[in-house]
Order: structure tokens, then sequence, then C-alpha cells
């Protein structure tokens, strides 16, 4: 009669100690090498300063949702007369959920005659992508997409 | 073996914006991938691109991981004068490669 019951008590802590150990390996396994929201407020930080970031002038191409997240066209332009004294000198594409936060940073001038350019990107997940331009007179402008993923990009192996 | 694209249109009025596209092969390995031995392949990617227009730079950018393998970029600028476009990409591993295209401006 005193048997079964230590068993039974030896059961239920060998039960609660593997159960722990289920619910540790999560907590580690859940935290992959990505950037976070707050490093993207961060590398936006390093870029813009203390300048406040206005929503608009800027047009975000991408397609919402992504089938390839290894090569993901994205067109970006901004809405400038582009002459000697009003014009775009850089634009800064950041992301969510990439490794890093960063994407490119193109630097323009006003001999660029119209403030567009367009390249190819990798998304690792499902995640938000913001476009900042900075104007001649100092003034950031930004704009951000929500782009659905199926296919991420940076997980296949090599063989 | 590296190679570049360019697209710039051969002839322009004065005063013309003009698209000019690039594409320059190259893997652009992230540095976050591993091997099916779990080994981390090293990062080698692009760091670096500059277009000169007769030696004075019009455009730059500056490439992380996240631009996909074989960067195309494309851009604008307005067509001054005739003369030549110089492009250069430089990267890890010491890569570095130019290439040059010519226009006729009318």
């Amino acid at each position: 009669m005193h048997k079964p019951d230590h068993s039974s008590r030896r059961q239920f802590l060998s039960l609660a100690g593997g159960a722990a150990v289920l619910g540790a390996v999560p907590v580690v396994t859940l935290r992959p090498a990505e950037a976070t929201p707050v490093m993207l407020a961060a590398a936006i930080r390093n870029v813009v300063g203390a300048a406040v970031v206005h929503t608009g002038k800027v047009k975000l191409d991408v397609p919402p949702l992504v089938e390839n997240g290894n090569t993901v066209p994205m067109t970006i332009s901004v809405v400038s007369p582009m002459t000697a004294d009003d014009y775009v000198k850089s634009i800064h594409v950041f992301n969510e959920k990439n490794p890093q936060p960063n994407i490119v940073n193109f630097c323009l001038g006003p001999r660029a005659g119209r403030a567009q350019v367009a390249t190819r990107i990798r998304l690792a997940d499902s995640q938000k992508i913001v476009a900042i331009a900075r104007l001649s007179d100092d003034t950031f402008w930004s704009a951000s997409v929500d782009v659905v993923v199926t296919l991420a990009a940076c997980t296949e192996e090599v063989i | 073996m590296p190679s570049a694209l360019i697209n710039v249109p051969a002839k322009a009025t004065r005063g013309e914006t003009i698209e000019i596209k690039t594409l320059m092969s190259h893997p652009m390995e992230t540095g976050y991938r591993r091997t099916a031995t779990g080994e981390l392949i090293p990062r080698n990617i692009i760091t670096s691109f500059a277009c000169r227009y007769n030696g004075v730079e019009i455009f730059r950018a500056d490439l992380y991981p996240a631009i996909a393998a074989n960067p195309f970029i494309t851009f604008f600028t307005v067509a001054t004068e005739s003369g030549k476009f110089d492009f250069e990409w430089i990267g890890d591993q010491g890569f570095s490669e130019t290439a040059s295209a010519a226009i006729t401006v009318a």
C-alpha cells in the first residue's frame, strides 16, 4: 500500500521534470538570429539622428505577396523636383526581421533627374519594410509596406 | 568569373533623364547560412557600388546581405554631355570590378 504511492510520486516527479525540460527547450530555440523592431528603430535612429521622420513623399513598391524571399523586386521613388536646391540626398531601406535591420543605402544628388531607384532584395520572413528619404533641406520622409513571404531566404542549406 | 551587364542608352538629347540599369554577377553570400555539416559559410558580399559620369560621382549605394544574389540596381541621371560612365563594385574578400559605358549627347 505504501509502495504504489511512492512510485506514483516518482512518476509525477519525472513527468514534471520532463515537462520542465520540454518547456525550457523552445525558450532557447525560439530565439533566432533576427532583427527585432527595437533593432529596426535603432538602425533608423542611426541614420536620422534626432530628426522627425514624416510620412509621405516616398513610394515603396514591393509585391505584397512574395513567393520566393531570395529575390524580391523593390522600387522606391520620391516626389521631388530634383532641382539644384530641392533634391533627394539619400534613400535608406530597413527591415524588421532579417538578421540585420539594414537593406541598402542609396546616395543620390540633383543630377539624378528623377528620384527613383530599384533593386532586388532578400526577405527572411513576412515583415515590414521601411524606406526613408533624406531631402536636401535635411527633412526625412518615409513609407512602409507589409510583405507576406511564403518561401523565406537564408534558411536553405548549401549542399 | 565576375561579369557585369550595363544598360545605358547610346544616344540622348541634352537634359534628358535617362535610366541606367546595372547587374553584377556575384553570389552575395550572407554569412548566415550553414553547410550540411553545420559550418558557417563566411560572408562574401558586394559592399559598395558607385557610378561616375565623366569622373563625377552621380550615384552610390551601400549594400548589405539583404541584397539578392547578382545585385541588380537601376537609377536615373540627366544626360548633360557626351562622355563615359564608370561603374565600380567593391566587396568582401578583395572583390573589385569595374565597367564602363559611353554615351553621345546631342
